[in-house]
């Protein structure tokens, strides 16, 4: 798979679909294999502890070892039941991968994400079943706001323990930002949707699509109807720039959800002078992903220095290798029909704004600056800066609502983040109910 | 480059690697391949009276370790089923090709003794430098009376012993012997008796190599059932390095001429087998699985060992290692080891606890690096120096055996005064 981008305007359709196949292919049984050899099997091991849902790692790469692949995914699966995406698409590059000890041996890390997602797909598609089962049925009913990784990590654990979930979702589909946010080479085969199919197997939830919190569905009115609510919303608002001519930039997001959810990619407009502005993994997204429409120049442009970015170093380094132009120390001051302008900055004691300026040709202008929480649905909960607060049982201020996932301040804004959030907060609840 | 030419038996070779009898050396074109590879000999596949055995499908199973490399064979092939005169015929050509390799014929008949006369004869009459009798085969054959069910009877590998040496004039011969017997020393003891000039060990281990647990059969499956096989490979080579210094070993037994056989695969191997007083080796295994190249680093590989030690032939680290292995009783029981952990090269992966802890003397300990990560330590009060930790650790000379410099003077259990059972009480 390789961008090729000066076949005349733009790739052909079917250079579009090569480039939105899986980044890595999955492993063959026989690689599966030869890399679960090289773990060590390590004692109390440091990648179990980089891991933000601790999954058993030598545990399940053991099993993947000894030919017992069903053992393997369970393994995972009872830690993280969204342990396929995380397979995929965590950055494991700064978490299990970087603890691997074989590091410290100037060796390569054992590939656990590329294992994980071997054993968890072979379970999936073994349709050997669901592999947990529920509680008796405790008669309590819980409200889940969101189906994205943390809404449903909570209602698959709810519904485990023996309670009854109804998700309410925004959209038309489930899976939240693995289904809208994720690069689509990340997720290819439509895995989110198969996740999500495979992960209400459990039984006990229904989701109600096309339901966000609003007049029409207040947290009053959920709280009268359930005896209990999660809130895994996500964070719904867009960050702003406030710079001028910003209404001709788009949400990067919103380019992503487009990419994701259309069935033929060369459908996807793409401009040929593409801006991207930020320096998270959702940034870099983007930036490959507009190459790999065809688009000839993405500069992805940020306003501090490399080792500030958010995206990881491999994430940068898949930038870099897809063509993406990178430049760092830069603020938006202006954008224009087919240009934008730019503000060299600096650290000179703070950070700061200098009077030089460029400015690039730019028909598409992508903002991945983040996200921020859409609070006016929520309030009567106590926030902690711009995120919702909760206590260490992902409570918030008001008894019987947890959260988590994104809208809630201690994650990362990671997938596995918001899926150990929702199982944490099921336990939390769960208590809670026995309490009353 | 080392001198690796050697004497084994009483026949010359060009170097200490000889293939086992077995499937690589069943006809022409596998032996002449082998030669223009390099190896120094060929035991040829057995030969029986005519009319040749029939073989089966499948014919070989595989031990795997988990990281999928195999770490044995078992076959349950019978001896050569191709026409004996058709085999003569090769091996003289072969031997009028390559004068200077070696060919052995290894040969098997139900005991008769004209059977056992006449096939020597025949096989004599190639041109082979020597002959090999196969009382080994613990498979098929020994259901025939054959193989393994004569090697396992002493009386009996003498008395085969004799009637071919009767008839081999001035030819070497070898008695194969069966490891599928408590005492390896009695059946080398009456191969002596009966006039072998060597002894060639180990044949393959009595084996069922895994079961289908689908099918539930053992495996190699023919149709639906399986059988038990020959087992051999890098998994028997301690039990070969084992038989052969107890033959070195034995003042009986120790006259007699070692082609050892038993999970050779590097010229590490070899040099360890030498080291305990063969005086070639035979493969078979490693040939199977990788070609007959890799006698290319065995030659390679142990002429570097022998220039290292100054070693000029193959007779000056023959043997060795023998007077080395002694009894348990013969061990120093002041000897004191305990393990040392490199920090340097530690990289955190616990194994050594974890075994430490759980299968040995709870001797190492866990504790925090001021930085975050683990520092493994060991309490010398509770090692005592087994060498687990060690074998484990995945990182080269991570964790270090240190004697302990105790100033006592060598003693043996016999003497030592716990033991309630020494000497002088």
């Amino acid at each position: 798979m390789s961008i090729r981008p000066h076949l005349g305007e733009t790739l052909t359709r079917q250079e579009i679909a090569d480039n939105f196949a899986d980044l890595h292919p999955p492993f063959s049984p026989t690689q599966a294999m030869a890399e679960a050899a090289r773990c060590l099997y390590c004692y109390d091991a440091p990648c179990v502890k980089a891991c933000p849902t601790a999954i058993d790692i030598p545990g399940f790469i053991h099993r993947i070892r000894s030919g017992n692949l069903d053992g393997s995914a369970k393994t995972i699966l009872s830690a993280n039941i969204m342990g396929g995406t995380c397979g995929r698409a965590c950055p494991t590059e700064v978490l299990c991968e970087q603890a691997c000890v074989l590091n410290g041996r100037d060796d390569q890390p054992v590939k656990i994400g590329q294992l994980q997602r071997h054993a968890v797909e072979h379970l999936i598609e073994s349709g050997a079943g669901h592999p947990f089962r529920r509680a008796p049925p405790t008669g309590r009913r819980l409200a889940v706001i969101g189906a994205g990784p943390a809404g449903l990590s909570f209602a698959h654990r709810a519904a485990m323990l023996g309670h009854g979930v109804t998700v309410f979702e925004a959209k038309p589909k489930p899976g939240g930002l693995n289904e809208y946010g994720l690069a689509a080479y990340k997720m290819a085969e439509d895995f989110a949707q198969k996740e999500v199919a495979f992960l209400l197997g459990i039984g006990g939830i229904v989701i109600e699509y096309g339901k966000a919190l609003g007049p029409a569905l207040t947290l009053d009115a959920l709280r009268q109807r359930f005896d209990g609510v999660f809130i895994g919303a996500g964070l719904g608002g867009v960050n702003r720039l406030g710079v001028p001519g910003e209404e001709l930039a788009r949400d990067a997001l919103d380019f992503i959800a487009e990419l994701r959810q259309a069935k033929d990619k060369s459908a996807v407009k793409i401009g040929h002078d593409v801006i991207v502005i930020g320096g998270g993994n959702t940034a870099i997204d983007a930036a490959v992903q507009a190459r790999r429409l065809g688009a000839r120049n993405v500069t992805l442009v940020y306003r501090r220095g490399a080792e500030a970015m958010s995206a990881t170093g491999w994430e940068q380094d898949l930038a870099r290798t897809n063509g993406v132009v990178v430049k760092l120390w830069s603020a938006p001051v202006k954008f224009e029909p087919g240009r934008a302008s730019f503000a060299k900055t600096r650290l000179n004691g703070k950070f700061e704004t200098t009077d030089e300026t460029y400015s690039l040709p730019a028909d598409m202008i992508l903002l991945a600056i983040g996200q921020k929480l859409d609070a006016a649905p929520l309030a009567g909960l106590k926030l902690d800066g711009n995120k919702l607060w909760v206590n260490a049982n992902y409570q918030t201020s008001l008894p019987g609502i947890f959260a988590g996932g994104d809208c809630i301040k201690a994650g990362e804004d990671l997938t596995v983040q918001a899926v150990e959030d929702g199982k944490r907060a099921a336990h939390a609840a769960d208590a809670w109910l026995k309490g009353r | 480059m080392a001198d690796l030419s050697c004497t084994v038996g009483g026949v010359e070779s060009i170097n200490p690697f000889w293939l086992a009898s077995a499937p690589p050396t069943d006809k022409y074109i596998n032996v002449k391949r082998a030669f223009d590879a390099g190896w120094g000999g060929a035991v040829w596949k057995t030969l029986g009276t005519d009319p040749p055995v029939v073989n089966v499908t499948s014919r070989y199973g595989v031990h795997r370790d988990l990281g999928r490399g195999i770490v044995g064979i078992n076959n349950i092939e019978l001896i050569s089923d191709r026409p004996l005169d058709d085999n003569l015929r090769e091996i003289e050509q072969l031997r009028r090709e390559y004068p200077d390799r070696v060919i052995i014929g290894s040969l098997m008949a139900p005991i008769d003794e004209q059977a056992w006369k006449t096939l020597a004869a025949k096989i004599a009459d190639t041109g082979v430098q020597g002959l090999e009798l196969n009382l080994g085969c613990p498979h098929g054959m020994c259901e025939r009376g054959m193989g393994s069910a004569v090697g396992q009877v002493p009386e009996m590998v003498e008395q085969t012993t004799r009637w071919v040496k009767e008839v081999a004039g001035s030819l070497p011969v070898f008695t194969k012997l069966t490891p599928n017997i408590t005492d390896i020393v009695v059946p080398a003891e009456a191969a002596r008796r009966g006039g072998a000039d060597g002894v060639a060990l180990i044949n393959t281990l009595n084996s069922i190599i895994s079961v289908d647990l689908d099918a539930m059969a053992p495996r190699p499956m023919v149709d639906g059932k399986g059988t038990h096989g020959g087992y051999c490979g890098t998994a028997v080579k301690p039990i070969a390095l084992n038989m052969v210094s107890a033959i070195a070993r034995d003042p009986e037994t120790a006259p007699l001429a070692i082609s050892a056989i038993g999970g050779i695969t590097t010229w590490q191997d070899a040099a360890e087998f030498i080291a305990l007083g063969a005086q070639g080796v035979q493969v078979c295994t490693a040939a199977m699985l990788y070609g007959f190249r890799i006698v290319d680093d065995m030659i390679d590989g142990l002429s570097h060992f022998m220039e290292r030690h100054q070693y000029r032939a193959i007779a000056d680290f023959r043997g060795r290692a023998v007077k080395n292995t002694v009894d348990w009783n013969d061990l120093n029981m002041n000897y004191d080891l305990k393990a040392f952990i490199h920090q340097d090269l530690c990289i955190e992966c616990g194994r050594c606890y974890i075994a430490c802890e759980d299968a040995a003397h709870q001797a190492i300990m866990i504790g925090k690096k001021p930085g975050g990560g683990r520092i493994f330590t060991v309490d010398n009060g509770e090692c005592v120096g087994c060498n687990l930790c060690l074998h484990v650790c995945p990182v080269e000379s991570c964790i270090e055996m240190k004697p302990v410099a105790n100033g006592l003077p060598p003693l043996t259990w016999p003497d030592d005064p716990r033991n309630p059972l020494r000497k002088g009480i």
